[in-house]
């Protein structure tokens, strides 16, 4: 997988899914070999390319037709490096939860491909899929909706490894939930407790606890602190970064919050209606922005700093974020775009290097998707 | 002075014994001023401004002490019909999730003109061209076609933007807004915050604004009231507490946040977590997460110190605040 093109055009998918052929045994053991083979650091784990997922839009009650489609995702490719953090953000709508699923194979992708360790995740089944799913586990927003009321704590904790007996014999699975509950900072103790016995910060605890059970290598944590108050999303914050370096993981980030993300990440994904505008590293993308949605979007985050009312350019953006049913032609942003010309609505700009910036050494040279790519720096006080 | 509310208390009668969620709470607004109220969930915040509104659901709450005047007039000793004509006409409320608080079969220019119907005693046509206007007021496009759509047909933005206008309908003196951008996305959260502040400085209301946003209040407040566990801990006008925090709670908050500007190392975490109010430590109810605390903060309920005297009176309800302020 030398090659891999990241700008293909973003196959006009119908969204019937194409059936996975079943595989033969001796490849099959081939794909689960590559999965359990370790990853060297800094070394991509995850490749997704022109990663697409259209929902289907139906009518009529007996005999459903299709009348369109959400185009959730629409042509997303990006790299996860083996223990980094990428941080993905983006407004309510833009695909970023849908790609987290995408990535968790719980839904099926409509066209492209997610290579984790060079296997293709979208097409493969049984066995090798199995072991894909141990190996990327999921963080979920809400503590209060993700742990099954009826279960004791240890039975949450304990449930991956019915799915994956080999990872902890039937008599050790006991001790390995209070080592994993130790490990989150929660009292080993309370492993015959109920989740409402916790509060919101201690039952995220369990939620990563559970996410942790396995020695997964990756962990999609999709909103994973902003149910959580202040005092207690610093907490687990640290937590998780405590973790990363302990287990030695990676992180796939999905918020909202911008200021949480460039905490916590290496790099940086913004999206905006099921495309990806701008990557970079944290420094690239929040001081040196060069798409005018990531600079209106960091424009717009109130800073806690009195001082800083005055000194700041504020970009207001006008109107709201179109139907992802129906997207502009050409750049989707191009809407509320006060850099918008012609070119815009007839050419989708492709996620690269901008040509005025290509081969300088500068930080604003990343990989935007803007015809006009100009750099900006917006929330630092003139 | 606009309003004053005076050692407030309200308590809740749950199954499992007496919730105490406002414990002494002491604030004022003046006309055209902005007091934000800073505080985490069940810190109390929004507990008190539904007392100050007059809809607090009683039972199982009970205001147990403390006066609230309104230019003057102590609302608590009001009658229910003469609170009535407070509400909605003097003093007007936005909440947070305004899908859930605009009637979902009701067109739009209905519940808008129903203010006018009500209060004025408007003919329905007429209510109606006041609805298109006020929806003009707060920039819904065409608005004179959208009038009679319904709650479901305006995105979340334009949504809050119908709230307003509602709380506005009656050019009331006072406006409380409780979170009501946090169920938006950033960019639109700054279109509709801009658009409450620059209204609030046409009509010069008083507004209280009620959030967990540190960056909001940066952004508006004049002063802010910080609560825990049912009492204002810190009381200060708004560049003084970002610059110098005199209590360790806000000190806690301002350095948990994480910067967008720059990036940090590890962020500092106020250990353990936020207080049972069914049992609210005794003393100062901050002192079991306080790295401050000495023996005095266990037994002592802290009195709210005067800091400073300067034009916004500055206090601080912690035994140490010196120690906090200069530390």
């Amino acid at each position: 997988m030398a090659e891999l093109s990241k700008n293909g055009e973003a196959a006009d998918a119908t969204p019937n899914v194409t059936e996975v052929e079943t595989v033969d045994a001796a490849t099959e053991a081939e794909a689960v070999a590559a999965i359990e083979a370790p990853v060297g650091r800094g070394e991509p784990i995850l490749q997704v390319r022109n990663l697409v997922k259209h929902f289907p839009l139906t009518q009529g009650i007996l005999f459903k037709k299709q009348v369109g489609a959400v185009k959730a995702v629409d042509g997303v490719s990006f790299d996860l490096y083996q223990g980094e953090t990428l941080g993905i953000v983006g407004e309510s709508g833009c695909g970023k939860s849908t790609v987290a699923k995408l990535l968790m194979t719980l839904e099926r992708a409509t066209a492209g491909e997610v290579f984790y360790k060079g296997q293709d995740i979208t097409k493969l089944s049984g066995r090798a899929l199995k072991a894909v799913r141990r190996n990327i586990q999921m963080v979920f927003q809400d503590p209060y909706t993700s742990l099954n009321p009826r279960m004791t704590v240890g039975d949450i904790i304990g449930e991956p490894f019915d799915i994956h007996p080999e990872v902890a014999p039937k008599g050790d699975r006991r001790r390995k939930v209070q080592e994993l509950l130790d490990v989150v900072g929660l009292n080993p103790e309370y492993i015959n407790r109920y989740p409402h016995q916790f509060s919101g910060g201690q039952r995220q605890r369990i939620g990563i606890a559970r996410g942790l059970a396995l020695n997964p290598e990756i962990i999609i944590c999709d909103e994973p602190v902003s149910a959580l108050d202040v005092s207690v999303q610093a907490q687990v914050i640290n937590l998780m970064e405590k973790l990363q370096d302990e287990f030695n993981l990676s992180y796939v980030f999905i918020a909202h919050d911008l200021s949480i993300v460039r905490h916590i990440s290496d790099r940086v994904g913004v999206m905006y209606l099921g495309k990806m505008a701008e990557i970079g590293t944290d420094t690239q993308i929040y001081d040196h922005p060069t798409h005018p949605y990531t600079q209106a979007l960091l424009s717009a985050v109130p800073v806690p700093d009195p001082e800083a009312r005055e000194g700041r350019e504020r970009i207001i953006l006008t109107g709201d974020v179109p139907s992802p049913a129906n997207p502009p032609s050409g750049c989707r942003f191009r809407t509320r775009c006060w850099k918008a010309e012609e070119k815009c609505s007839t050419e989708v700009p492709l996620l690269a290097i901008p040509e005025r910036f290509q081969g300088q050494d500068t930080p604003a040279a990343h990989e935007s998707a803007c015809h006009f790519a100009e750099e900006k720096d917006v929330i630092h006080a003139a | 002075m606009l309003l004053e509310v005076r050692d407030l208390h309200v308590e809740f009668h749950t199954r499992d014994g007496v919730a105490k969620a406002v414990n002494g709470v002491d604030y004022s607004v003046d006309e055209g001023e902005t007091l934000a109220v800073l505080g985490e969930s069940g810190s109390g915040k929004s507990v008190t401004a539904q007392a100050v509104m007059g809809i607090l659901d009683m039972p199982p709450g009970r205001i147990t002490g403390g006066e609230i005047l309104f230019q003057g007039q102590d609302l608590l000793k009001l009658k229910e019909e003469e609170r009535r004509k407070v509400r909605g006409a003097k003093m007007a409320m936005i909440f947070q999730d305004a899908l859930s608080s605009l009637n979902p079969v009701i067109s739009v220019g209905d519940q808008l003109g129903e203010m006018f119907q009500v209060h004025r005693g408007m003919s329905r046509k007429d209510s109606r061209a006041k609805a298109v206007e006020l929806m003009d007021r707060v920039r819904i496009p065409a608005a004179k076609e959208r009038v009679g759509q319904y709650p479901h047909q305006f995105s979340g933005g334009m949504r809050q933007r119908i709230m307003i206008a509602m709380a506005l309908a009656l050019e009331p003196e006072l406006i409380i807004a409780d979170e009501p951008t946090t169920a938006l996305d950033v960019t639109v959260q700054a279109q509709v915050m801009d658009l409450l502040a620059e209204l609030q400085r046409e009509l010069h209301m008083g507004l209280i604004l009620i959030t967990h946003d540190l960056g909001v209040v940066a952004d508006v407040a004049d002063k802010i009231a910080v609560m825990y566990a049912g009492r204002i801990v810190e009381h200060a006008p708004v560049h003084e507490i970002y610059e110098a925090p005199a209590h360790p709670y806000t000190k806690g908050l301002l350095e948990s946040i994480p910067r967008l500007d720059q990036k940090g190392s590890q962020l500092y975490a106020i250990k353990g977590l936020p207080p049972n109010l069914l049992a609210i430590p005794p003393g100062c109810a901050f002192n079991p997460r306080c790295p401050l605390a000495q023996d005095r903060c266990r037994t002592d309920v802290p009195p709210l110190y005067e800091v400073t005297e300067s034009p916004v009176p500055r206090r601080s309800a912690c035994h140490y605040w010196k120690e906090c302020l200069h530390g």
